[in-house]
């Protein structure tokens, strides 16, 4: 099955194919299909809903009693494709087997010669891989992507599933499902590829599928922008990834993962210097796609697609694909010290930053999107101290509990018939109790209370900070600790408020809208049941403190590669401390969620409410999300591309101010000759050519008299002329 | 005086030469029409020319392959008089310019 992993990917792209085809096929525009805008909720009973719902990111529940053409086959096609590529994946996975994979057993499937450069020897100054220089199509199955591939098949289908409940009632079904099986088909690629190209490819694939999917919506102007907004913002991360790949082409001369890192792990001292920079721009690119400090913005933005696709795209999957690539270069970045040192701070920045803003949001999914910021941030974090794997085992427990409460969100937003507004909910428990059990157990999870998967994920990484080592700053892992701990409460406090005024409590919409909440299908509600489930479970591959408990560093130790002359440090702590961090962790998880719940499901929000009257200013700003947005605002978008011209208008009437006759006479001078120019020059120029092509086109004009004689009397012509040359000049 | 492959030959070089200047010169679709089939049987005249002078049988093949076209041809040049006559109540070919640049 192993030979077969070059299939994974290609089931997703044939579901992508045959579900846009049948879509451009059968799909009416809105207009032709004469569907009125009275919104009507999803489940046939006729009630109008307030166009904007009283939250800016509604956009589900609209458009009932749509037919949607073949919607049994976009099903099969768009579920099935993905269910056949997670049963290859793990089929795929079990026949290597996992201790295997464990003792650096991998599969690599060359498809073809991609880029073949030849022979070239006189580029590298650094013991490369002389004479290679091209490029394979080819797929590599090794731990790293084995565990990736697995989330990324079983998260995937199961949000599929989920999508076939939730956009059930959409229009645009078929586009939806043609764009989610693209985007598996790019993120197989990306976890699959063997070199980074592949990666690359891949890498653009999902950006491009998140732009679409974003923009699913692209009636709704703040849809289109937020898709636009991810897409722009993307390109500055994968600028400096691709300059990155190119650093690391002319290093090696071959953009194989496994040439590269063992060269790179046998020569140390002569790749050494060239790391930091290669790192620095690989980082820039997983700071782009994993929305790190300062490229997160589009990532909050990026909710205003559908609630699934935030769950699989935007927490699960492609946002991980950072941490993972780093990951993947870790022989790379455990070279450059300093580049850990800045992946360390941008990760530990990231999370604390994003959970503030976390605090405040009111929208149950903008609350989540800062969330999951935050936990790449300590994704990152992990990485830059050195714990990768710890790193990873972070990104899979995330995608169960992530996707876990995405999902949970959606079904709230469907029961709600579309309301985001977490100020508007309340009292949910009783009224979707599936939902709420699974949301609840996510919740716990990602607090990070005890004997759940982010437990023991968010304890290995803090584990590992407060152990990890800088030469050059001996004190910034034990402040980096105390950032991880005081976020970690920030994580508890803020999904506990979310849970409070979601759930507990009573209802704080109209009765009318009471009476139409409603638990969500199976389809939607089994998904949930089997993510909240590995939520608990998932967490007991990585057990630090039992004799072989880290089974997933076992897993993934073959990616880290020996260094040549640098000898690997095991740490091994006592137990004791080992122990009085957990305790450390869980206590301030505890203090979070007493707190959430004292304030907003005991207090009904008034202690907030004073705080945020007692300190004004703390709380405009983390409302306002630290002003961001309207700085990158100022500063690029209206500084750089509009503001060019303002700038230099000021500049003019700054100088006219000072000199004002001189100037004036010069300018005034200087339009004149330039009006001057312009009229006889310029429209001369632009006339003239004008004036020429139409004298020139009114001879040729003249040729076309339509008359078939007059052609015959020309191909006559011609054939005798040819024929007079031929026999004259043979 | 024995015939030769020449004479053959210029009888069909006027043949052909009356033909095009038919075609060129007449206004009439119909005139026009029977000037292609005059070009058309100069050409099979001289297919058959050869033929007997190499011996070889390709080229009373070929002329039978033209008579054939040239009935075809014939068919559909009539059809299209017959059409051309309905739209324009004329034969004449120069009024025929819909293309005119």
């Amino acid at each position: 099955m192993k030979t077969l992993i070059w299939a994974i990917p290609l089931f997703p792209l044939a579901g992508f194919a045959i579900n846009g085809l049948l879509y451009l096929l059968t799909h009416r525009t809105k207009g032709e299909a004469g569907h009125g805008h009275e919104a009507v909720d999803g489940h046939g009973e006729a009630h109008a809903v307030p166009p904007a719902a009283g939250s800016h990111d509604t956009v589900h529940g609209h458009a009932a009693h749509v037919e949607i053409p073949y919607k049994a086959v976009h099903t099969a096609v768009g579920v099935g494709s993905v269910a056949i590529a997670c049963l290859l994946a793990f089929s795929a996975i079990f026949d290597v087997g996992l201790s295997a994979f464990a003792h650096g057993a991998s599969h690599l499937e060359t498809l073809y010669t991609w880029i073949p450069l030849g022979l070239n020897q006189s580029v590298s100054q650094v013991p490369g891989i002389a004479g290679e220089w091209t490029v394979q199509a080819a797929f590599r199955l090794d731990s790293l992507s084995a565990l990736m591939l697995a989330f990324v098949t079983f998260v995937g289908f199961l949000i599929h599933v989920y999508s076939a409940g939730y956009m059930g009632h959409e229009e645009g079904y078929g586009r939806y499902f043609a764009y989610l099986n693209l985007f598996m088909f790019a993120m197989l690629v990306l976890v699959l590829g063997a070199n980074f190209l592949m990666l690359f490819v891949g890498w653009e694939g999902v950006g491009l599928c998140s732009y679409l999917l974003i923009g699913y919506y692209y009636e709704k102007k703040f849809a289109a922008d937020a898709g636009k907004k991810a897409f722009v913002v993307n390109r500055i991360g994968d600028f400096g990834f691709i300059l990155g790949i190119f650093g690391v082409f002319s290093l090696f001369g071959t953009l194989d993962f496994q040439k590269v890192f063992s060269t790179a792990a046998a020569n140390p001292t002569a790749y050494a210097p060239y790391m930091t920079l290669v790192c620095l721009l690989l980082f820039v690119g997983a700071v782009g796609k994993s929305a790190q400090f300062p490229l997160y913005v589009w990532l909050p933005d990026a909710m205003a697609g559908p609630t699934p696709v935030s769950a699989l795209i935007h927490a699960a999957t492609m946002v991980t694909a950072g941490v993972y690539m780093v990951a993947r270069c870790n022989v790379f970045f455990r070279l450059a010290p300093d580049a850990m040192v800045v992946v360390a701070v941008v990760g530990a920045f990231t999370a604390f930053f994003a959970a503030t803003i976390g605090l405040v949001q009111n929208d149950i999914k903008k609350v989540l999107a800062y969330s999951t910021v935050s936990q790449l941030g300590y994704m990152f974090l992990a990485c830059g101290v050195g714990a990768f794997s710890e790193g990873m085992f972070h990104v899979t427990t995330h995608a169960f509990f992530k996707a876990c409460l995405f999902l949970g969100a959606g079904s709230v937003i469907h029961a709600l018939s579309g309301e985001q507004d977490i100020r508007r909910m309340g009292g949910l428990a009783r009224k979707i109790p599936t939902t709420y059990r699974t949301f609840l157990i996510a919740s716990l999870t990602i607090a990070g209370v005890p004997f759940l998967a982010g437990f023991f994920s968010k304890d290995a990484i803090k584990a590992a900070v407060f152990h990890a080592e800088f030469a050059s700053f001996p004190w910034l892992p034990k402040l980096l600790y105390a950032v991880a701990l005081f976020t970690a409460g920030m994580t508890a406090f803020y999904m506990f408020r979310l849970v409070s005024l979601t759930f507990w409590g009573k209802f704080r919409g109209t009765p009318e809208e009471e009476s139409q909440i409603h638990e969500s299908p199976r389809s939607m509600t089994v998904p949930l049941m089997v993510l909240a489930f590995l939520s608990i479970v998932s967490g007991y591959v990585g057990v630090p403190i039992l004799e072989h408990g880290d089974r997933i560093g076992e897993f993934l130790s073959p990616i880290r590669l020996e260094i040549a002359g640098a000898p690997e440090r095991h740490h091994h702590p006592p137990l004791s401390a080992e122990l009085a961090l957990m305790g450390a962790a869980v206590a301030v998880a505890a203090i979070g969620i007493y707190l959430a719940w004292a304030w907003y499901s005991k207090g009904e929000g008034r202690t907030p409410e004073r705080l945020a009257a007692a300190y004004p200013g703390v709380y405009k700003t983390l409302s306002n999300k630290y002003w961001v947005d309207e700085a990158y605002e100022t500063v690029f978008v209206r500084g750089l591309a509009l503001g060019g011209g303002n700038f230099l208008w000021e500049v003019d009437a700054t100088v006219i101010d000072l000199i004002p006759n001189g100037a004036a006479a010069v300018t005034k001078a200087a339009s004149w000759v330039a009006s001057f120019f312009d009229q006889y020059v310029v429209d001369g120029l632009v006339n003239g050519v004008a004036d020429s092509l139409q004298a020139f086109y009114g001879l040729l004009r003249r040729s076309q008299t339509g008359r078939v004689q007059n052609y015959a009397l020309v191909m006559g012509g011609g054939v005798f002329a040819v024929v007079a040359v031929y026999l004259l000049f043979r | 005086m024995t015939i030769t492959i020449n004479h053959y030959l210029i009888v069909s070089l006027l043949l052909f030469a009356v033909g095009f200047f038919g075609v060129l010169v007449r206004r009439n679709f119909l005139t026009v029409l029977m000037s292609i089939e005059l070009m058309l049987n100069a050409v099979n005249l001289n297919f058959i020319a050869f033929s007997r002078r190499l011996s070889d049988l390709t080229g009373q093949v070929f002329s039978v392959f033209v008579i054939t076209i040239a009935a075809g041809e014939a068919a559909i040049g009539l059809a299209l008089t017959i059409s051309l006559f309905r739209q324009r109540k004329t034969l004449n070919v120069e009024e025929a310019d819909t293309m005119r640049g």
